[in-house]
């Protein structure tokens, strides 16, 4: 059996998780998942601004935080933090803990390759929309393809205790430990989906242990105290999804099915770079106190494609907000809205989308709200999308006014006016498997 | 008798693009046969109105004792180019728990 955590479900999650993880119970493996499905344009930009940088910088500073506890305890450590310079934050790594051995997996990153893939062939057509790249060519900012787990696992089988990856598939920083650890290969489709599975179950942290839960939400036990996920993989692909004891948070088969659900399509076809796995086969069942046991996962080969991550300028937005507060905040917060939209009529600015949210009455909820009768305050929320920066710029300096020029009451315009924001938009495309070409290197 | 789906099942939604993803998992295995017959895609459509601009689509889980929808053009564009509070269907979950449902009383 092999012990896999979970210390960061995405860049910017609890700082304290990883650190908690390693000291607070035994661990064989540690993963971080930093790479959001635009992180990789941010990061595009700080390397092209500075060629030492391009990687997630919070996670050196943990390294160098941990480094002695997971060298006592021989924890190894597997994270996607190396953005589009996995070879400088290796360095960086081994400067802050250079007792330390790292390797880097590579070859996820094709934007310098892009032409020459596009020369031969590849359309790279938009998944969600069937346009071709050319339509974005000369706006593209960041070009990855997903990786699976076999090159980690190689990258495991240079001993190193440290292991950075670009773009991959973020279960797959935790199938390749079982992968290493169990010679499992790439015809054992039903095991390869059952530690996709279990990637999946942890992949974003604490929303497995009770973060995020609706069941029984008040009784969870310590949530400022949560206890990131464990998986205790077994050789025949059977596990169990726990926590280190004494941690906060809960984890049942309720809690673990709300995960499951997260984010998935078709669950008899959850497709990733190592296999498809098939939900409806997963058996789930509660095995003691913070603890479920998973059997039975089945899946099928690989697809003969990898998924693509690319990223491109699509335009600019802004957003502002302003607080009417009652009686009648609702209707001041539509005359307002109205102000706004007649304004920027008269000064002929076109935008793509206009939208106004009535935050307090049915910002999210739309329809499914419940009614709300006279509500004691309502915030006015328009925002613009456009691709003249100067339209959408124009637009920032009509909300404010309105304190002094409109219905009465509206305040909360402390932040001054809204800023305006790059849209870097998502472009998800196929490419067959030849055509990438991962690599594992030590860095010294 | 009417009851909300609150009643019976707990959600959790997500994003996908423009896509957002709601998963309902019964309460009790009995409840499924319920959540199956009542909670059909063209009933989410109905309920999120104007919020879901394409087609509901609906799977099935009976061994979670859940199901799966995939609400098309359901945040705006979504990631970065929505302009919405909740651009990532965070709270898609929720707000189908209110959706109301027939049930018999020696079904509960």
């Amino acid at each position: 059996m092999i012990r896999i955590a979970n210390g960061q479900g995405f860049w910017g999650d609890w700082l304290e998780a990883p650190v908690r993880l390693v000291e607070q119970g035994p661990l064989d493996y540690l993963m971080l998942d930093y790479l959001a499905e635009v992180t990789m344009s941010i990061l595009q930009k700080q390397k092209a601004a500075d060629p030492a940088l391009g990687y997630a910088r919070d996670f050196p500073a943990l390294i160098g935080r941990i480094a002695n506890r997971i060298r006592e305890r021989h924890i190894r450590v597997l994270a996607n933090a190396g953005g589009v310079n996995p070879i400088a934050c290796a360095k960086e790594v081994r400067r802050l803990a250079p007792d330390l051995k790292v390797a880097v997996v590579l070859g996820d990153d094709i934007l310098p390759s892009l032409e020459s893939l596009l020369a031969a062939g590849h359309e790279m057509l938009n998944m969600d929309t069937g346009a071709p790249l050319s339509t974005i060519r000369d706006r593209i900012q960041s070009a990855n393809a997903y990786l699976g787990a076999f090159p980690i696992a190689e990258a495991l089988a240079t001993g190193a205790d440290v292991i950075i990856t670009g773009r991959c598939t973020d279960s797959a920083l935790a199938l390749a430990p079982m992968i290493h650890q169990f010679g499992w290969s790439t015809a054992d489709h039903d095991l390869l989906a059952a530690g996709t599975v279990a990637g999946h179950v942890i992949e974003c942290g604490a929303q497995c242990t009770g973060g995020n839960c609706q069941v029984d939400w008040q009784t969870i036990p310590d949530l400022a105290n949560i206890g990131f996920p464990i998986v205790e993989m077994e050789p025949d692909g059977s596990f169990a999804v726990t926590k280190h004891p004494g941690t906060g948070g809960r984890v049942n088969t309720a809690v673990v099915k709300e995960q499951l659900l997260y984010e998935i399509g078709d669950p008899r076809r959850y497709v990733m770079a190592d296999c498809i796995a098939d939900f409806t086969t997963i058996q789930l069942s509660d095995d003691g106190p913070d603890r479920v046991r998973c059997t039975g996962v089945r899946g099928e080969p690989g697809p003969p494609t990898l998924k693509l991550s690319m990223s491109y300028h699509y335009g600019w937005k802004a957003t502002g907000t302003l607080v009417f507060t009652w009686p009648q905040a609702l209707e001041k917060a539509q005359i307002a809205d109205r102000i706004v939209r007649t304004h920027l009529d008269q000064l002929g600015l076109h935008f793509e989308k206009i939208h106004t949210e009535h935050f307090g009455v049915n910002a999210c909820l739309g329809l499914a709200a419940p009614p709300v009768a006279d509500p004691p305050e309502v915030e006015l929320r328009i925002g613009v999308r456009g691709e003249d920066r100067k339209a959408v710029d124009r637009f920032t300096r009509e909300l404010i006014p309105l304190v002094l020029n409109g219905p009465p009451g509206a305040t909360g315009y402390g932040e001054g006016r809204p800023k305006v924001r790059e849209i870097v938009a998502y472009w998800p495309a196929l490419i067959p498997r030849e055509a990438i070409h991962p690599s594992v290197e030590v860095v010294e | 008798m009417k009851i909300p789906l609150s009643r019976i099942a707990h959600t959790r939604s997500g994003d996908k693009g423009d896509l957002s993803n709601i998963g309902v998992i019964a309460y009790k295995q009995e409840y499924y046969p319920i959540l199956f017959r009542e909670l059909t895609a063209a009933r989410v459509k109905v309920h999120f109105g104007d919020l879901v601009g394409g087609r509901v689509e609906r799977f099935e889980l009976p061994n979670l004792a859940a199901l799966n929808f995939l609400l098309y053009e359901a945040l705006d564009g979504g990631g970065t180019i929505s302009l919405r509070t909740d651009a990532q269907g965070k709270t898609h979950g929720a707000a189908l728990l209110s959706l109301e449902i027939e049930v018999s009383e020696e079904e509960l």
